[in-house]
């Protein structure tokens, strides 16, 4: 079965060279990626999510503020019915893992994460929510 | 009587020059030369400027030490300058939070979590006072880096230096201003591309008619590279650009000479050494040839190309974070072998966050050891004339006039047109998207090593490096600053202020900057007068594109 992914940016954060050649290579390793574009809300990333119907969330977030809008993705999504494990990816300290863990992030990949971990960390995700 | 050599030009201007030591020599006492090369030139300070803008280069000025800083409120900023100033800096860059990048105030739903976090948050003439209070404005420049909002803080900054007794004519500074590159690369947007050059095209008037020494753009490469350009893209885009805005210029009645003069550029440093200073000497001879040949310069200012450099942000890591410092290092080696005039080093904390004070000061050292140990400030160009690096220069140059061609075909034979077009067309983006993938592809694979990523990795699970944590509480101080404005002032008077914006926004050959800074007075804020412009000139939306 392909893998659906939705990557996202959320909130004001410009910085699109890291979701754009992680959703290449995404592809490259056989994903079918749809991407939101900028500016996101928490709200549209959990509608456009579910009508999709993707298999993963990926938040790319490099402006500090994934503390405050990674959750509220999650949030959205559960408010709505749905259990889209939610992953981020971008400038996360390594002091904020627990408490993205806390609010349900399914996965963190920081800066340095190469595309093999990704997609298998992905793969692995989307295996243990079929079972 | 033969005409005057090369030679006798250089040596005149460079004995008119003032030199900050009488002798320059190695360490080991070796009186060196100001310069080298054959008798006939090509010297410094000469047409198309290759070698470098002076014919003394930094034997008589070193470069300004600038650097980029902003986070939390006007008050936390004002603290950091008054630190960069004590420590050495001889200029000042403002770096603004994602909200007032965007135009939005501290309060505004889109900018939760974002206030202050990655620069300082701006929402009125308020925080403009307290960001600057006691710094000397009319002794030290100041950069603005915005954009999309430029005009808006613009308005600020003059509204703030007027009510302290210092005219518009005597703030030197740059103003970033560079619209282009953020649709190009940089992502922050707010109008339409060409509602969004009108805005520029009045600020560029304003600052010809009032401020003599502001530069009213800063064309700017560094985000373009950053996002994931090459180097001869950066070069070719940003150059680009520049003739798009000498372009835009004249649809404002200024000439080529009243406007190149005041543009400055701003490079990136990245860590191919040789192929960054190519791309700096080839950038000053493009620019020198095109605006003299192509848009008929006649000034020699408008021929020179100046510029700031910053070393790459995204060659950082944030394995080891220490091993940045060499990286900066070298990269600002390069900037300064190629001859900037103004340079801003990366902490080695920036993969990470935004630098605290300690890193900060390392990078500044890292400037102050090249300037004051190295020597090689002592000799201007000192890589021209070799082999290599002269060729690495000329192909810099082919490759950029390739990619010129290509821009003025988009446009029809107008770099302005072929500019804003690239970006509707989603040209630019897709360019810079593709060198980023295969850059990527390379690292993925191993064919280009990252110490510390993808090769040499021991040392990776070290202690974390102290890295400065911006709070919550920021926003909500911030947030309560800005209410507190919006309880004290006149709201009748903002109220009239952003309806004259209105209504002369409506009218394309109006200048904007007076309604603007009118309104500035009034303490209407950024979110007001960019909402106000935003109802008539509509909002821009970027088809995603991967």
């Amino acid at each position: 079965m392909t893998v659906r992914i939705l990557v996202a940016k959320v909130g004001l954060d410009g910085h699109d060279r890291g979701i754009k050649v992680v959703a290449r290579l995404l592809r490259d390793a056989g994903m079918e990626v749809v991407y939101t574009g900028l500016f996101q809300t928490p709200e549209t990333v959990a509608i456009a999510a579910i009508q999709e119907d993707v298999d993963v969330v990926g938040l790319s977030m490099l402006s500090g503020a994934h503390l405050t809008l990674a959750p509220l993705v999650v949030q959205a999504l559960r408010a709505k019915g749905s259990d889209i494990p939610v992953v981020v990816g971008g400038i996360v300290p390594r002091n904020d893992l627990a408490d993205l863990e806390a609010a349900g992030i399914a996965g963190v990949f920081g800066p340095g994460a190469g595309a093999q971990q990704m997609v298998a960390e992905i793969n692995r995700l989307v295996a243990t929510a079929d079972r | 009587m033969s005409p005057r050599s090369a030679r006798d030009e250089w040596l005149e201007a460079f004995n008119a020059a003032a030199k900050r030591a009488s002798q320059f020599t190695t360490m080991s006492g070796v009186t060196l030369d100001p310069v080298y090369g054959p008798e006939s030139g090509p010297y410094p300070g000469q047409f198309p400027y290759t070698r470098g803008l002076h014919a003394s280069m930094y034997r008589t000025r070193l470069w300004t030490m600038r650097m980029f800083a902003g986070f939390g409120t006007a008050l936390d900023t004002n603290a950091r300058f008054k630190e960069i100033i004590a420590a050495g800096g001889t200029g000042l860059s403002t770096a603004f939070d994602m909200p007032t990048l965007l135009g939005l105030d501290s309060d505004d739903p889109m900018a939760l979590g974002e206030v202050g976090r990655c620069g300082v948050a701006i929402d009125s003439l308020d925080d403009m006072r307290d960001l600057f209070a006691d710094i000397e404005l009319d002794e030290i420049t100041t950069s603005m880096t915005i954009n999309s909002p430029a005009a808006v803080m613009l308005a600020l900054f003059v509204a703030q230096a007027e009510e302290r007794g210092v005219a518009r004519a005597a703030l030197g500074g740059t103003l970033q201003n560079d619209i282009l590159k953020e649709y190009q690369a940089q992502k922050e947007f707010v109008f339409p591309p060409r509602q969004s050059m009108r805005l520029v095209r009045n600020t560029i008037a304003f600052t010809a008619a009032e401020m003599p020494k502001w530069n009213s753009i800063s064309v700017s490469g560094y985000h373009i590279r950053e996002a994931g350009s090459t180097a001869a893209e950066e070069l070719a885009f940003t150059l680009a650009n520049g003739f798009a805005y000498v372009e835009l210029a004249r649809q404002a009645g200024l000439g080529v000479d009243d406007v190149a003069p005041r543009l400055s550029f701003f490079f990136n440093a990245h860590i191919d050494f040789f192929e960054e200073i190519a791309k700096y000497r080839a950038a000053r001879r493009l620019w020198a040839t095109w605006t003299r040949d192509h848009y008929g310069a006649r000034d020699e200012r408008s021929w020179q190309l100046r510029f700031h450099t910053q070393t790459a942000g995204v060659s950082l890591t944030a394995q080891q974070p220490e091993i940045n410092i060499a990286r900066t290092a070298i990269e600002a080696l390069a900037g300064v072998l190629g001859g900037t005039q103004s340079l801003h080093t990366n902490s080695m904390d920036e993969a990470l966050a935004l630098p605290s004070e300690k890193a900060a000061r390392i990078a500044l050292r890292t400037q102050q050891i090249i300037a004051y140990e190295t020597g090689v400030v002592h000799v201007a160009d000192p890589l021209g004339g070799s082999y290599f690096v002269e060729e690495l220069t000329d192909e810099m140059e082919r490759r950029a006039e390739a990619i010129f061609a290509e821009i003025a075909a988009l446009g029809n034979g107008s770099m302005l047109e072929g500019c804003i077009r690239g970006i509707e067309e989603n040209w630019f983006q897709g360019r810079i998207a593709d060198s980023a993938y295969q850059l990527e592809r390379h690292f993925n694979d191993g064919t280009r090593t990252v110490v510390g990523v993808n090769r040499f990795t021991e040392g990776n699970d070290d202690g974390d490096l102290e890295i400065l944590r911006i709070t919550n509480e920021d926003e909500t101080k911030q947030v309560e600053r800005l209410r507190e404005v919006r309880r004290r002032r006149d709201d009748d008077r903002v109220r009239a202020t952003l309806e004259t914006l209105a209504k002369d926004a409506v009218d394309p050959e109006r200048n904007l900057m007076p309604a603007l800074i009118d309104a500035a007075r009034a303490l209407a804020t950024v979110g007001e007068m960019m909402g106000t412009l935003e109802s008539v000139f509509g909002r821009y939306v970027e088809v995603p594109t991967l």
